[in-house]
């Protein structure tokens, strides 16, 4: 369900000038203590998003972000052992839902290779069991690198636990009206694309 | 039958929920309750726009640490004392020009140079903008109040890795000469993110 963009039926912005943050102190508590549970090193901020994606998509729909940071977090904490479930009923006194089990991820692509700034690129026509930060609109599409950034941890293998190589991301340029031919606002869209999601355009 | 074993419960509040994690983090020595004091100051105090003001009004006043905002914006962040994450490892300054607007996003959750410009505003986490800033930007903006000239090009940063964005907006005319403090005063988060101008 987190994988929104170019996703078609939403409304207008809820827009408001100095719009806030945090709407009530308990929402300034989840993110205190996911961040906390961070730097512990009881998971890494992969599995905090990876976790958030594998709500029940309803439950991700109609929570607000806070909550969607609580139940990620939470389901966490239960498979990394720290609390059951049934501990965290107890003591919320009442159901506390959380995401669904996982599935296993995996490391980077054998065949990645290197780019530079002007090379045309394709994103791999690759569908991703467990955890991955390409986003959907961009699958398949053919883009433009102007640059790179230094390696980060591959997020699909860093979400389960499963080793692999640190990749550089390429910030890849791609035309709104190519992503969604007919139905878009003319703009140039950029996204910042694992090395392992692309593919050379000869 | 299964089912008339079957307990439904209602779920527990948001609040009690949070304070089951957090009795149980205390509990396992984890010392959750200062945490929370520390990480929440950080959040609401440390981490505010007017670290990315000050950014802004130098890059105005200073044409040599715009150069180098623009090459090394993690680097030139931390010559005003603003230090970044571990994880955001690339800090890329985006420049708007009358003919260039630059707007930032995160489709698939919240990602944001929180440090910087301070924790997101609720309307950048909501899913109407996740969803409709890629595809309808230029309508999006206008609903949100920027209604740009046609020959304005938008370019929408969708941030889906560990490198973050910022906007670098334009002067207004109007300000130029003017000090660098009172500048600062005049930055505010949202033309940050693009989606609105000075």
């Amino acid at each position: 369900m987190h994988d929104l963009g170019g996703r078609q039926g939403f409304g207008p912005v809820r827009y408001t000038l100095s719009a806030r943050a945090f709407h009530a102190p308990w929402e300034v508590r989840v993110n205190s203590l996911y961040a906390l549970a961070v730097r512990l090193g009881i998971f890494n901020m992969d599995e905090y998003r990876h976790a958030i994606e594998r709500m029940e998509p309803r439950h991700y729909l109609t929570a607000s972000y806070y909550e969607r940071s609580l139940t990620g977090f939470a389901t966490l904490l239960v498979e990394k052992g720290v609390v059951t479930h049934e501990e965290l009923e107890a003591r919320a006194h009442g159901g506390f839902p959380l995401s669904a089990p996982s599935v296993a991820g995996r490391t980077n692509v054998a065949s990645r290779q290197h780019f530079q700034p002007g090379d045309r690129v394709r994103v791999r026509a690759d569908h991703v069991p467990g955890h991955v930060r390409m986003p959907g609109y961009i699958r398949g599409k053919v883009g433009v690198v102007v640059s790179e950034s230094p390696a980060y941890p591959f997020p699909d293998a860093a979400a389960h636990g499963v080793k692999a190589q640190d990749e550089p991301t390429y910030d890849v340029r791609f035309s709104s009206e190519e992503l969604w031919p007919g139905s878009a606002d003319p703009a140039s869209i950029y996204a910042a694309v694992f090395q392992s999601y692309l593919e050379r355009v000869i | 039958m299964p089912d008339d074993n079957r307990v439904i419960q209602r779920t527990a509040s948001v609040e009690d929920r949070v304070d089951a994690i957090q009795a149980v983090l205390d509990e396992r020595g984890m010392k959750a309750t200062e945490a929370v004091e520390e990480l929440s100051h950080l959040a609401e105090d440390v981490w505010v726009p007017r670290n990315g003001a000050r950014v802004v009004a130098k890059a105005w006043v200073d044409p040599a640490f715009r150069k180098r905002l623009l090459a090394d914006g993690r680097a030139a962040v931390a010559e005003l004392g603003l230090p970044m994450p571990k994880h955001h490892r690339h800090l890329v300054v985006l420049e708007n020009t009358p003919t260039v607007q630059n707007v930032i996003c995160c489709t698939q959750c919240s990602c944001t140079a929180f440090t910087i410009i301070g924790l997101p505003p609720d309307w950048y986490k909501d899913f109407e903008y996740r969803s409709r800033v890629v595809r309808e930007s230029r309508t999006v903006l206008r609903e949100m109040g920027l209604d740009l000239p046609p020959e304005v090009e938008i370019r929408v940063w969708d941030t889906t890795a560990d490198t973050r964005y910022i906007v670098l907006p334009m002067q207004p005319p109007e300000t130029i000469g003017w000090p660098e403090e009172k500048l600062v005063d005049i930055v505010t988060r949202d033309s940050m993110i693009g989606v609105a101008r000075l």
